[in-house]
């Protein structure tokens, strides 16, 4: 039986890919594990690796194909001892009909195939059981309930059963796992202490984009840093006011304001809102502000489209929107994908100031911490303010220490008097 | 014998916990001594498990001839049971099988050595253990598995003449009359079974108030009414006073206004006390608490290397579970992956008196008070094809799932054969099945196992055949 192989799908929101390339030929051997296509999305390039062993008889999406809809045929396998012409000729993904009926042309001429993804996926196109991309998940009946009831995904859990099999203990503890209480010893005696214990764990798909893309940042992008403390008494003390007037239930956070004082001060800089990209310097046109929001595994960055050209009240509820959906992994990928600019805030944790890594491509990123209150000197008297401190990461590449400097002034200036932020 | 003295394992106890789990140290590949003062294979092979099977099917045996006419079958002549070839089949039955122990054992290179044994010191991260006769061992590692024994009562003193232990129950010289068990678990209503199949006048007495207190109290229940119709006198929520011995009988009293109960002789079966003393407990971090070995879960001890496995560590004091304890803790001393240890109701338990019981997982009441919302489904025997067809239809089987999960919490079991089917249900709850691949799963026709299938289709409202 020829084995059809599956555009995956890289992420539980990604609907269309890229078939970047592809690292086999036709009538190469194919072992379970080998890496024989790359997969592009907006975010990532991902390796495709096969699950079963056989020939490439026919490739059926050319590489550099764009938009292949998850679950398209991309390729097929013979298996060890079919004949690889007669695979290459069967009909794609289309069982009921006999294989004595395939075009005599396509038997011939397997590179004519390409044509084959469909811009929409239609019946016929989706993934059989038998052959779908994903290895087969050995779960047990009681843990897959539990799971499903809720909202595990077990496929990310490791099995403690025999030969990995997940059970209902795994699903458990990964439920508990935000929570982990110290178990009480059963008997009074106390368990054996094994120096040294660790296990291993399988990196979700989420994990290695995220390693992928910041390591790819920081070894590519020349990061420096500047930091700024920025007063907010009169922003908090605004922001009462506004929320006291906010007609309907949109409450504007302190970060709502960054969001807003950050796109403002790329508008007066656009120097700042910038990409590296070789030979060109990518210049935004608007200040598209990613932000970054820690969810379950990992983190993701949804996008506040031209954040300059919206009011506090819609940047308040776009924002709350992105968090809520980020966690709950309800994102289109086109909402996390992109951006010009990133916000990462860690002020709730208490943290008083730290660095981030940029998002590639992007040019900068704005760390934010807790807006508390210090001591503060003003005409030698000792006095207290609320103070925030932000730190800047910049691309040296495209962005100086200069127009760095000059963007964090002019947030600076918008967060300590509001109310030019409003024009 | 061998001279060797120093191993990688030193199981103390020969049992099914005790032997289990020095083959499984030698698939292993530790090099290990087995201590064992008496018989290989322990109680369990010699004077409680298989001993008590073999008489039980002589009585069983035995009440068949009275079915034989329903079959159209006619005896003629006399039955007469020659009560001490009974007995000795019992102990050829033993017999055989420690001898296959010890056989085991070899193969797989264990050391034996046929003595008492203490805990020594511990020196340089390993461990001495003293033999009686002379000589010291050390290994790196020690498994106590040294059982139990039936539990004294205050002030009774089983002479075992007149008041009788389960060991000089199995081995009767002569048959009593009337005999009076105090205690039903499983112990007490096995003998109860096969003294009353034996043609003895059985009163059967338990402080709780049913027989078989561990199992779901329909299933207590069922047995009470079959023993009784059988001619079994019990009497329940009756908490000895005083056994007292009069003129070649015995008379049980009991606290409160309950009339005392006279018979030719008693059998005590209140229970069990782990054989803790002389093992050089005293002075060690080894914690024992009433008549048991404190260990955690992978039995180990309060002491480095030193772990307790079976009936010295408390209840169930059942030979799979202290088989299963034996080696989960020599896998997990081995460093193996994936050891689990014994999950809650993960022991099935097993009374083979007539007819006989079985359960694994929480009674229904068990369930209840643990929170769950359930389903209970139940099937009788009376329904099912094959029961009838052998003469044995009298039965329940009854099954009990997590309404929200459908795991299988608890199977309950009475009637013929339950025993070897009960595995069926804890095969389920070991793959975590759920009620949807117990119902799917074809069960072959015609089974006692269909009323296992038609139990659990009943939880669920969808029995086709009752």
């Amino acid at each position: 039986m020829a084995i059809d192989i599956l555009m995956p799908a890289l992420s539980p929101t990604m609907e269309t890919g890229t078939l970047a390339s592809w690292n086999m030929g036709v009538g190469d051997a194919v072992r379970s594990g080998d890496v024989i296509a790359e997969i592009e999305t907006d975010k990532a390039t991902m390796e495709v690796e096969a699950v079963d062993d056989g020939v490439l008889a026919v490739i059926l999406v050319a590489p550099g194909t764009e938009n292949v809809a998850v679950g398209t045929p991309i390729a097929r396998l013979a298996e060890d001892g079919e004949a690889v012409d007669a695979v290459a000729a069967a009909p794609v993904a289309a069982a009921a009909e006999p294989k004595t009926k395939a075009p005599a042309d396509e038997a011939a001429d397997p590179a004519a195939a390409p044509a084959a993804p469909a811009p929409a996926p239609t019946a016929a196109v989706q993934p059989s059981s038998s052959t779908s991309g994903a290895p087969r998940l050995f779960a047990s009946p009681l843990a897959r309930r539990i799971a499903g009831d809720n909202g595990v995904d077990i496929a990310a859990l490791s099995g403690s059963g025999p030969h990995g099999r997940i059970l209902r203990l795994d699903v458990e503890a990964a439920m508990t796992a935000a929570a982990p209480a110290a178990r009480p010893a059963s008997g009074g005696a106390s368990a054996p202490v094994s120096p040294g214990a660790s296990s291993l764990e399988p990196n979700s798909q989420m994990r290695k984009i995220i390693a992928q893309r910041l390591q790819e940042s920081k070894a590519n992008a020349p990061h420096f840093y500047l930091t700024v403390d920025c007063e907010i008494d009169t922003l908090l003390a605004a922001r009462k006011v506004m929320n006291a007037q906010s007609p309907d239930d949109v409450k504007i956070s302190v970060n709502d304001l960054v969001i807003r004082a950050a796109a403002m001060a790329l508008v007066k800089v656009p120097k700042a809102n910038a990409s590296w990209e070789g030979d060109n310097t990518r210049l935004f046109h608007h200040a598209d502000i990613a932000m970054a929001v820690a969810v379950d595994g990992g983190l993701v960055t949804p996008v506040i489209w031209a954040a300059e050209q919206k009011g506090l009240a819609e940047i308040a509820a776009t924002s709350r929107d992105l968090a809520t959906r980020a966690r709950n992994g309800s994102l289109a990928p086109e909402e996390f994908a992109g951006g010009s600019f990133t916000i990462s805030n860690l002020g709730m944790y208490g943290i008083r100031e730290f660095a981030a890594v940029i998002n590639p491509p992007q040019g900068a990123i704005l760390a934010v911490g807790a807006g508390e209150e210090r001591p503060v000197v003003r005409e030698g008297q000792l006095a207290v303010a609320t103070v925030m401190t932000v730190t800047l990461s910049a691309d040296h590449r495209v962005v100086d220490g200069s127009v760095g400097a000059e963007w964090l002034q002019a947030f600076k200036g918008y967060i300590e008097a509001p109310v030019t932020m409003l024009l | 014998m061998a001279s060797e003295t120093n191993f990688d394992l030193i199981v103390v106890g020969g049992g099914p916990g005790g032997y289990v789990a020095a083959i499984r140290a030698a698939q292993l590949k530790m090099k290990v001594a087995l201590v064992e003062r008496e018989h290989l294979g322990g109680i369990c092979l010699n004077w409680g498990c298989i001993p008590t099977k073999a008489l039980l099917r002589a009585a069983e045996l035995r009440h068949s001839i009275d079915e034989m006419k329903e079959f159209g079958i006619t005896v003629s002549g006399e039955v007469s049971i020659d009560l001490p070839a009974v007995v000795k089949r019992s102990r050829n039955v033993a017999g055989r099988l420690s001898t296959g122990v010890a056989h085991l054992l070899k193969k797989n290179k264990v050391t034996i050595f046929d003595d008492m044994a203490t805990l020594g010191k511990a020196v340089s991260g390993r461990r001495e253990v003293k033999l009686g006769g002379g000589g010291t061992l050390s290994a790196k590692h020690v498994i106590l598995a040294t059982g139990a024994r039936a539990r004294a009562l205050d002030g009774i003193e089983a002479d075992g003449k007149t008041i009788l232990t389960y060991r000089e129950a199995m081995v009767p010289e002569s048959m009593p009359k009337s005999l009076v068990i105090i205690g039903s678990g499983a112990i007490g209503s096995e003998f109860a079974s096969f003294y009353l199949d034996m043609g003895v006048e059985v009163t059967l007495v338990e402080a709780m108030d049913r027989i078989l207190p561990v199992e779901d109290a329909e299933i207590s229940d069922f047995v009470q009414k079959a023993f009784t119709k059988r001619g079994m006198k019990i009497i329940t929520g009756a908490r000895l006073a005083g056994l007292d011995k009069a003129s070649g009988g015995v008379t049980a009293r009991f606290e409160g206004d309950l009339a005392p109960v006279t018979a030719d002789r008693a059998i005590l079966a209140v229970g069990i006390t782990g054989n803790t003393e002389k093992l050089g407990l005293e002075g060690t971090a080894i914690k024992v608490d009433r008549g048991h070995i404190v260990t955690d879960q992978w039995g180990a001890t309060g002491e480095p290397g030193v772990y307790a496995i079976g009936d010295v560590t408390g209840p169930p004091w059942l030979a799979h579970k202290a088989s299963h304890e034996g080696i989960i803790c020599v896998e997990k001393i081995a460093g193996e992956k994936h050891v689990h240890a014994i999950g809650e109701g993960a022991v099935p338990g097993c009374t083979y008196c007539r007819p006989q019981v079985a359960s694994v997982g929480m009674t229904e009441a068990a369930a209840k008070d643990a929170g769950h919302d359930i389903r209970v489904g139940r099937f009788p025997m009376l329904a099912n094809g094959k029961a009838i067809a052998l003469g044995d239809d009298q039965g329940l089987i009854k099954t009990i799932f997590d309404k929200k999960t459908g795991e299988l919490l608890g199977a309950h079991m009475v009637g013929p054969e339950v025993t070897e089917l009960i595995q069926g249900y804890a095969v389920a709850r070991t793959l975590e099945a759920t009620e949807a691949e117990l119902m799917q799963t074809i069960f072959p026709h015609p089974t006692l196992s269909e009323a296992m299938h038609e139990s659990v289709l009943d939880a669920y409202g969808r029995a086709i055949h009752f």
